[in-house]
């Protein structure tokens, strides 16, 4: 283990709130998602279509994009390419130079925090206010986000009341979730009206009208991107689909794995700059399309991955997310998806962690809405760390020696039954509470004492009488 | 018919017993259990005595060409038996569902490794699924309640089979485990790559466990079961721990995983 890492885990493991906070929210979301299910029998059915869905967008990239670049400069916007993240960062702060922005108001964007967006923003002397609930929440505790879709998970509620008491101009009593939610409904709503440029991401592109789909629960990416003079649309190349037709298919499967809801409160295409005779839109309307890396996932094995539609249900379900929280795993997407995408995103050495600090209990793979192996992407990163030599020495001497005896039978029986002989030495009453060697497991748990040789050795005995 | 349905309704195949390294090492009953089942379902039975490992921890870590070699050794090993039994759904799993991965680029391995997984079963999934078995005067006066282990769960689909023979033990009550599908934190290497991680886990799974107030915690995969059984063991519980195989050749009665301690 990195000691970057092992500093993360253990500084996470020992938070007195994060493991209440992690709970209360991915526990609601995990029985809600089960409810949801139980009430979908052709739920099976839907994932076969989304997985098949997205393998065609990806497998005919370049035809949907040229598509939906046509589409979207015929609605009246103006389609920009980013290669990587910071070119992407670039134009945004480009676009809103020449608008002479001073405000800009951000519907929350994963998108966004993988390039950097915040801080190229903060860089350029814009003030940057964040809209979503959660973002605005850890945009006043200078955190970075800890979840996909709930952005401040690791935060309480009690926590939550807190940061608003400190920062809001009239917080009011704070006594329940509904007056915390007056609360930032007052601080935001003229930082709405106010703002220069509207900036959002996209839940997905639609290539044969050029519009771009937003969902949000909240209505703030809706007042993010209508008042302002300029929209900018920051989204990944493989959030693009064929047609609205596909893009309800899968909006059926992101909402019901995300929230166990059948759709969000408000589901948007925003489709084109303000119109003659339009009440209301904005002027300009850009739309950044960022590879960041998404092609080279392509060549490395990840096409699978590029059908993630980051809904979040991965994280939910998976036992170590649920220990850990996201900030553990020091990138932008934790979880499962996150293990899989940071050695990609930010190179295998670094992040060598992610993929190993899982149990391949497959539950991330099983609630996937669209079917992604995650353990099979998980184990190809393991294989690649082992062959460009990131696992420590002593994991490689050992499971080097282990196989050398594992090839010889007779050496291996030899080897354990010293073993077996040696182990009761370290025991009382039957268990073994601390093992020279075997630290990681007698820390925490006892091991019970092998008794009377190897199974096979027994056996030999008893076909002997 | 074709050759496989042939194999799997002869009346008396011929089985190698794969006892995996961790019966071997820390478990010796188990081994002795599954013979016993076995034998009991109308199978010849051998326990091939060159016999070490599957591979998975080389497997998992990232070691492909290790996990190579041993998979050639265990494919020449297992080739002359109709079927090989394996007591473990993660060992099971490993030579069922990862050996054929292993050599997609090898067609004559390949070929070998698809036949030996079309050939492997875990032990409580062939007892029911393929030789129709089911306990006969087996008396456990005890509660119990029951793991689902990951990889026998949801890479061979092993989830109504140990119930259903668990329900034919007379006097045997099972108690639900809220989250029985949730991993306990093993994980192979994990649980000593990153022990802080595991241990949280499986904490968790040993209080839902104790909260069921059974006598008995059951489970199909050994690796699982020493992680679940220290665990509860270090929490001060009583509750002691089986391979279901043992409950089911009637070994319930005799000192459980760390001895009655």
């Amino acid at each position: 283990m990195t000691a970057a890492f092992s500093a993360r885990v253990d500084a996470a493991l020992a938070s007195p709130t994060l493991k209440l906070a992690i709970d209360r929210t991915t526990g609601t979301a995990r029985s809600k998602r089960a409810a949801a299910m139980a009430a979908w029998p052709e739920f099976n059915i839907a994932r076969d279509l989304g997985r098949d869905i997205k393998d065609h967008v990806i497998e005919n990239l370049e035809h949907y994009l040229v598509t939906f670049e046509k589409n979207a400069i015929a609605s009246g916007a103006k389609v920009h390419w980013a290669e990587t993240g910071a070119q992407a960062c670039a134009i945004v702060v480009d676009i809103c130079r020449k608008a002479n922005a001073k405000s800009v108001t951000r519907a929350k964007s994963m998108l966004g925090e993988e390039i950097g967006l915040p801080h190229a923003l903060e860089e350029a002397g814009i003030e940057r206010v964040e809209t979503d609930l959660a973002e605005h929440i850890i945009q006043l505790a200078g955190d970075p986000p800890s979840h996909i879709v709930w952005p401040a998970l690791h935060k309480t509620r009690e926590q939550v009341a807190e940061l608003f008491r400190t920062h809001h101009r009239d917080p009011g009593a704070l006594a329940s979730v509904e007056a915390m939610v007056g609360s930032a409904r007052r601080q935001l709503r003229e930082k709405f009206m106010a703002a220069d440029v509207g900036i959002s991401g996209a839940n997905f592109l639609v290539a044969d009208t050029g519009a771009v789909c937003t969902v949000t629960n909240e209505g703030n990416a809706e007042l993010t991107t209508t008042p302002p003079r300029v929209h900018i649309v920051t989204a990944g190349i493989e959030k693009l689909v064929p047609s609205t037709a596909h893009a309800m298919a899968m909006l059926r499967l992101l909402v019901r794995s995300a929230t166990g809801a059948e759709l969000t409160q408000y589901t948007t295409f925003h489709c084109g700059p303000k119109q003659a005779g339009d009440l209301d839109g904005p002027e300009e309307f850009h739309i950044v399309l960022v590879d960041a890396g998404r092609t080279r996932m392509l060549a490395e094995g990840l096409a699978d991955m590029l059908r993630c539609i980051r809904c979040g249900a991965c994280l939910n379900h998976c036992v170590v997310y649920r220990q850990i929280g996201g900030h553990a795993y020091g990138a932008t997407y934790p979880g499962p998806m996150g293990a899989v995408l940071t050695p990609s995103l930010s190179g295998l050495e670094a992040a060598q962690d992610l993929p190993r600090a899982c149990t391949l209990n497959g539950q991330c793979q099983e609630v996937c809405p669209v079917a992604i192996p995650l353990p099979t992407l998980l184990r190809g990163w393991r294989e690649k760390a082992w062959q460009q030599g990131f696992e420590p020495a002593t994991v490689r001497w050992a499971v080097a020696l282990w196989r050398f005896l594992i090839l010889r039978p007779a050496l291996y029986a030899a080897a354990s039954a010293i073993g077996l002989r040696l182990m009761p030495l370290f025991s009382r009453n039957g268990w073994i509470s601390r093992l020279p060697l075997a630290g990681g497991w007698t820390a925490h748990r006892d091991m019970p004492s092998p008794t009377g040789g190897t199974f096979l050795a027994q056996y030999k005995r008893r076909m002997k009488k | 018919m074709n050759e496989r349905a042939k194999l799997e309704t002869k009346a008396s195949p011929h089985v190698a017993l794969f006892a995996t390294c961790l019966v071997n090492a820390m478990r010796p009953s188990i081994g002795f259990a599954a013979v016993q089942l076995l034998e009991q379902a109308g199978c010849r039975v051998d326990v091939p005595m060159g016999q070490t490992c599957c591979g998975q921890p080389a497997l998992n870590s990232g070691d492909q060409e290790g996990t190579r070699q041993i998979a050639r050794r265990n494919i020449k090993m297992l080739e002359p038996f109709d079927h090989v039994v394996v007591p473990s759904g993660s060992c099971a799993a490993t030579i069922k569902v990862h050996y054929p991965e292993l050599f997609a680029h090898d067609p004559a391995w390949l070929k070998r490794a698809q036949n030996l997984a079309a050939r492997t079963h875990e032990l409580l999934s062939y007892l029911t699924d393929i030789r129709g078995w089911a306990p006969e005067g087996v008396h456990l006066e005890k509660t119990a309640t029951y793991h689902d282990s990951c990889s026998g769960l949801r890479e061979l689909g092993v989830k109504k089979q140990p119930r259903k023979l668990l329900a034919g033990v007379e006097n045997l009550t099972m108690r639900p485990l809220a989250g029985e599908e949730t991993c306990c934190g093993f994980g192979g290497t994990f649980c000593v790559k990153y022990p802080a991680i595991s241990n949280a886990i499986v904490d968790e799974k040993a209080a839902a466990v104790e909260a069921t107030g059974a006598d008995l915690l059951l489970g199909g995969d050994l690796g699982c079961l020493l992680n679940m059984a220290g665990k509860l063991h270090r929490r001060g519980a009583k509750v002691q721990v089986y391979h279901a195989a043992e409950v089911l050749a009637g070994m319930g009665d005799e000192p459980a995983i760390g001895g009655d301690a």
